[in-house]
């Protein structure tokens, strides 16, 4: 099971939209650009005032993968091996995010395939986003 | 004495900034190293502040200078490998026996201030200038040949030091814990190494071209070739063990397709140079190795790792911003010695510059001929991490010793040593410098 999450006030939006099982990612409204990982400014125009939360259709592409064999983290241990998937946005194909691919064989994990965004719980009850398969690469 | 960190205006960050202003005006002419270990033993005279005083006393006598001529220290006061100090835990007693304290109780245990330095080294009486230059050897050394060019200090001492405790790398504090702050869960929840990242890029790039990881291998067999010709390095040291294409080939994976043999070994240890300026320099013991330019990477990746994409623009722009400070160019490079933990990025260093002709997709078939010290196309002598143990030093070590003729049996002989490049770490966030034997 994945660690629990304390938000902080940079990512309590992210994580309650999670928690409402909504997907939503930081947007900055002075360049119309996503940004992911959060930060307090814009990567682009280090504006701090135009930051705000985009809702996100919960769409994307795997775009590459390792499969993780020795992780650091004491909760996962026993879970090992499992898929590290890096998801890419089907509104900005420059936003990643990671997925576990809960349902997808380890080391099978079909690259360039659409994925659909699902919650799931952690070890103190925050939800997180994953992402499940749902077709093939075009 | 109260050290200001470096400024971002002394690292060459930008493209267009031309030929460096002090392009073989600053000349390393000492080296220092401490022995290695594997984790503290608890010992005073084998703590992270006891090594760094023997590799800055080394360097200095090794120069020939006497130590009332320095004027100058640039150091990076974090020393862990990824291991931390018990909360709680008591100092040993014989620690604060054996040296002067400062206000940090941490302090030559787990920390390393300018101030506890000089407070141990009262034969540094003229030191005027300190540096604090996180958080690798490259950055010290941008720092103090920028210190050195600028006339902040005139006869400077460059450290790094490193310091390793009990315990799994990266097993304990948070990855131990049941929860995670928000900002760091976004990308740590899912337990990843810290080799994740490398081994997504290597395998895009194996994708992108048709390579295979066993094309690392001969890569790895000379890295630890190299590394066992280091006297002072730790498996020279403590395992003298080659690693053959079988052994690696074999190894457990860590993040496939990254395998225990892509990592490095966190070791303590600690180096340190002497620079002075090239006047100065020639009157010296050792021959002075000069240093024609430098740069460094402060890129960031759009979201969460970095793509290959944005690894091959950015060592492409490194090489660019390298080559014009230096005034040189691919075909000027004797050998090569950029980093190398993790093993897998070390062929994008070697594609963005362009070693050998190379361009992006040809790093693993450059591993596949002669990259011997004694054969035309030098990779990595030094052996780096791989070779001697996670210090992120051995490089710059190397190019100083290769271009002054006393790399010993490490010492190339398919080329003549006259410019080489060292630099890291990662692709994306680095700091980079071109080594020569002359200062034209």
């Amino acid at each position: 099971m994945k660690q629990g999450v304390a938000p902080d006030d940079l990512t309590r939006p992210f994580w309650e939209a999670a928690n409402a099982g909504r997907l939503v990612i930081q947007h900055c409204t002075a360049c119309d650009r996503l940004q992911h990982p959060p930060s307090r400014r814009c990567g682009e125009c280090r504006s701090d005032a135009a930051l705000g939360w985009r809702q996100m259709s919960g769409r994307g592409t795997i775009q590459n993968y390792a499969v993780v064999h020795d992780s650091p983290v004491r909760l996962l241990q026993s879970e090992q091996p499992f898929n590290v998937a890096v998801i890419t946005l089907a509104e900005d194909a420059g936003i990643q995010l990671y997925s576990h691919l809960p349902g997808t064989p380890v080391d099978e994990v079909p690259l360039g395939s659409a994925v659909e965004v699902i919650f799931e719980a952690t070890a103190n009850g925050q939800r997180v986003p994953e992402w499940r398969v749902v077709g093939t690469k075009p | 004495m109260k050290p200001n960190y470096a400024p971002a205006s002394m690292y060459r960050a930008d493209e267009g900034l031309g030929l460096w202003e002090h392009r073989g005006q600053v000349a390393a002419v000492g080296i220092g190293h401490s022995p290695t270990a594997r984790r503290w033993d608890g010992r005073p005279e084998t703590s992270v502040g006891a090594i760094s005083l023997l590799a800055l006393r080394r360097a200095i006598e090794d120069a020939g200078v006497e130590p009332a001529e320095i004027d100058g220290l640039v150091l990076d006061p974090s020393t862990t490998t990824g291991a931390h100090w018990p909360k709680g835990r008591p100092i040993p007693e014989a620690m604060l026996a054996n040296f002067a304290a400062t206000d940090d109780p941490l302090d030559g245990v787990a920390r390393l201030s300018a101030d506890w330095i000089l407070k141990n080294m009262p034969e540094l009486d003229g030191v005027r200038f300190a540096m604090y230059a996180p958080t690798c050897m490259t950055n010290a050394i941008c720092v103090a040949a920028q210190a050195v060019g600028d006339g902040l200090a005139h006869t400077c001492l460059v450290l790094k030091a490193w310091h390793n405790f009990a315990g799994r790398y990266g097993q304990g504090g948070a990855n131990a814990g049941d929860a995670l702050p928000g900002n760091v869960a976004i990308r740590a929840l899912w337990g990843t190494p810290a080799c994740y990242g490398t081994a997504l890029q290597f395998a895009e790039y194996c994708r992108k071209y048709g390579k295979r990881h066993e094309m690392m291998a001969p890569f790895i067999e000379n890295s630890r070739r190299n590394g066992l010709l280091f006297p002072e390095g730790y498996w020279a040291q403590h395992r003298p063990e080659a690693i053959t294409a079988a052994d690696y080939n074999a190894a457990r994976w860590i993040a496939k397709p990254a395998n225990l043999f892509d990592n490095d070994l966190p070791i303590m240890a600690a180096a340190a140079y002497l620079f002075t300026t090239a006047e100065r320099a020639r009157h010296l013991r050792q021959k002075p190795v000069y240093i024609l330019g430098h740069t460094s990477s402060r890129t960031r990746a759009r979201s969460l790792t970095p793509t290959l994409d944005e690894v091959e623009a950015d060592t492409a722009r490194t090489a660019r911003k390298l080559y014009e400070s230096a005034g040189i160019g691919a075909a000027d490079l004797s050998f090569e010695n950029t980093y190398d933990g993790f093993t897998q990025f070390h062929h994008f260093h070697l594609e963005g510059l362009g070693y050998r002709g190379l361009k992006f997709g040809e790093g693993l078939d450059l591993y596949q001929t002669d990259i011997s010290i004694s054969g035309p196309n030098p990779v990595q002598p030094s052996g780096g991490n791989i070779g001697s143990g996670r210090t992120r030093f051995w490089m710059h070590t190397d190019c100083i010793q290769q271009l002054q003729g006393r790399a010993g049996r490490r010492q190339v002989t398919g080329v003549k040593p006259e410019v080489a490049v060292s630099g890291g770490p990662m692709p994306l966030g680095g700091d980079f410098m071109v080594w020569s034997a002359t200062p034209d």
